[in-house]
């Protein structure tokens, strides 16, 4: 038990680090929107409670935005539905005597990087594992989110603004190798990218909040990936 | 009409919690719906590519140099180099940029 949870923890560690670093430029974007409610604490909480970088990056935009909350539960829903594919997937590798409560309590750190890990090792996959693998990153995840807002309003405003990229350079490293190696990937990825520029710079559309034009982009060009380019079944390694 | 944040926070919270738990607890079943696996299977690179851009042109003080930022982490990320360094680098072109434009204008 001990083992398998020290384990998990060593595993952990290199994730633990990089969301530091990541969710520290998130506090420092959010920093920036002090007059919609972001504070130390509420962005601490809001990375503590979802751990998700891609769900509370749109996020931040849907609240500036001024977003409704059926609108933000569908951006949630639709920026975090590959959670629940990675969940299928997950699922298939746990010991099928893992009672409910340990599967509800393993389901809260089901990040991307976490999963990765998690599904790419010939461990057992217990429940001491899983909870040795997550915490320490969620616990990262947070204390960078805090850190960064509190440093942010000390660093000189160069180095603020050049984090400001650091978290689409994050996403963009998750997009690239797969765009590189799938043409399918590579060509629905682009028309969502075409579609957003359009909603972005067409003034008709400006009426559409950007918080849902994400959703729209990312329905309209998923579904034509998946008419086009049809994915078979093995192939879908999540 | 305008929320308080931890209402967000919270709608965000439950969405997403129930997202990762369903799968491990209610939802026993593999899927097997082709069309929709592949949906699936696209949804998390389109979102990303929807949400990286235009907004990145955007996200530092001139376009100039986030668009320095932007090619140093597509070139990157086409190299498979890992989240931090990617992160790392696309900030440090954009210093390096922001430096050079203060002094040349």
């Amino acid at each position: 038990m001990k083992k398998d949870f020290l384990k998990g923890l060593r595993h952990s560690l290199p994730i633990a680090i990089g969301y530091f670093a990541v969710s520290f430029s998130f506090g420092i974007l959010t920093a920036k929107y002090l007059k919609y409610g972001f504070s130390a604490v509420s962005s601490g909480t809001m990375s503590l409670t979802n751990v998700t970088s891609a769900g509370q990056f749109a996020a931040v935009t849907a609240i500036v935005g001024g977003a409704g909350l059926f609108e933000m539960a569908i951006l949630q829903f639709i920026i975090n539905l590959r959670y629940a594919l990675m969940g299928f997937s997950l699922n298939q590798k746990l010991p099928e005597n893992m009672t409910l409560f340990q599967r509800s309590v393993i389901a809260f750190g089901n990040t991307d990087e976490i999963f990765a890990v998690a599904i790419s090792g010939k461990y057992p996959l217990s429940f001491s594992y899983l909870l040795g693998l997550e915490w320490l990153p969620i616990f990262g995840w947070t204390f960078g989110t805090v850190t960064g807002f509190l440093a942010g309003e000390i660093l000189p405003k160069t180095i603020t603004t050049a984090l400001g990229i650091a978290l689409y350079g994050m996403l963009i490293s998750i997009v690239m190798p797969v765009a590189r190696e799938e043409k399918s990937v590579r060509i629905t990825v682009l028309v969502s990218v075409v579609l957003s520029c359009l909603l972005f710079y067409i003034p008709l559309f400006k009426v559409i909040n950007s918080g849902f034009a994400v959703v729209i982009c990312t329905v309209i060009s998923s579904a034509l990936g998946a008419y086009f380019f049809p994915v078979k079944e093995e192939e879908n390694e999540v | 009409m305008r929320y308080n944040i931890y209402v967000y926070i919270l709608v965000m919270a439950a969405v997403t919690y129930l997202i990762r738990a369903l799968p491990l607890t209610v939802f026993n079943k593999k899927i097997k719906n082709q069309y929709i696996l592949s949906f699936l299977h696209y949804v998390p690179y389109t979102c990303l590519g929807a949400m990286i851009l235009p907004a990145i042109f955007y996200s530092t003080s001139s376009v100039i140099s986030a668009f320095c930022g932007f090619l140093v982490a597509v070139i990157l990320g086409y190299f498979k180099k890992g989240l931090v360094t990617v992160a790392v680098f696309a900030s440090v072109a954009v210093f390096v940029a922001e430096t050079v434009l203060k002094f040349a204008f």
